[in-house]
């Protein structure tokens, strides 16, 4: 095996990382929006932070191992059309990804607010923070974009 | 990056192959992850039905369109010679314990959500988590190409 076959491994495995952990999100913000107490919220935290954890190891190992590929291979350079494309909407995809986070860690947060003072019945203003526009918007936004890095990534267009 | 040049004819298929690819291990992660909180939580049952929701809404369509892109990928790329790579026989073998994996983690989890019994929940969980580790090696082996 050569170093640039165990750097397209690390980049293909760090790409399942990103695409891995945006499913994860989703499967927590589908499962938030039937929420409506503390102890129903404060469940689905274990998903918050894996997917936390995942989405960090995957997008900086895309973009690293993916640039490291560019440089490496004499097919690619870092300055093909391609290549801008992908860090483009990497770029896009992880900021929006990013910003979409505080959003729903408002729930968390007034989740576990409600729970230090021993309310356990369901909470319209707590249901109301499960399903923010805002964050969903912003979280499909990043998906679109990491989904167009792949569509990217596989067609190649311009090389 | 995912491959170097190759005939425009191998592009869907490959993305088929890959995104199902990256769905399943999504899915299953996020299962594997709500099956283990779920024995801790104080709503461990609601844990228990998404988990299972991943695998059966999520996983199962995402294993198959990652098989059919695999099958149609590999149609192109060996067509009908005898002997496949070193690679391509780990990335079926792999897929194959999977597939049967995750069918039992599925049903596992299903009897784990329906009848409330967090033992079965955490056995599907650790069978998936074993799974979701065999697959990650199976995309080393995409990448890396051993021989």
């Amino acid at each position: 095996m050569t170093f640039d076959s165990w750097l397209l491994a690390l980049h293909l495995l760090s790409a399942a990382a990103l695409v891995g952990a945006v499913t994860v999100f989703w499967v927590m913000i589908l499962a938030l929006r039937n929420a409506s107490t503390p102890s129903q919220v404060l469940a689905f935290r274990p998903l918050m932070r894996v997917g936390g954890v995942v989405v960090i190891i995957g997008s900086l190992g895309t973009i690293v191992f993916g640039l490291w590929l560019a440089i490496t291979l004499d097919a690619y350079h870092p300055w093909d059309g391609w290549v801008i494309a992908a860090i483009v909407l990497w770029a896009i995809g992880s900021e929006t990804g990013r910003r979409s986070d505080p959003e729903y860690a408002k729930a968390f947060a007034k989740a576990k607010e409600l729970e230090a003072a021993g309310e356990t019945d369901a909470n319209a203003e707590l249901r109301a923070l499960c399903r923010p526009r805002r964050g969903m918007l912003l979280h499909a936004t990043a998906s679109l974009a990491i989904f167009l890095v792949l569509v990217d990534m596989i067609w190649k267009p311009g090389a | 990056m995912l491959a170097l040049i190759r005939p425009d004819s191998w592009n869907f298929p490959l993305f088929l192959h890959v995104f199902g690819a990256f769905l399943l291990v999504g899915t299953v992660t996020a299962g594997v992850v709500a099956e283990l909180a779920s024995a801790r939580s104080v709503d461990g049952g609601r844990l228990r039905q998404v988990a299972f929701r991943s695998f059966l809404f999520g996983a199962l369509p995402a294993y198959v369109v990652m098989r059919i892109g695999a099958e149609w990928m590999h149609s192109k790329e060996f067509g009908s010679s005898g002997t496949d790579p070193t690679w391509v026989g780990i990335g079926y073998g792999i897929a194959d314990f999977g597939g049967i994996a995750l069918l039992v983690a599925l049903i596992l989890s299903g009897f784990a959500a329906r009848r409330s019994k967090p033992g079965l929940g955490r056995a599907a969980g650790i069978l998936a988590a074993i799974t979701l580790a065999a697959w990650l090696v199976a995309i080393w082996a995409m990448g890396a190409k051993p021989t």
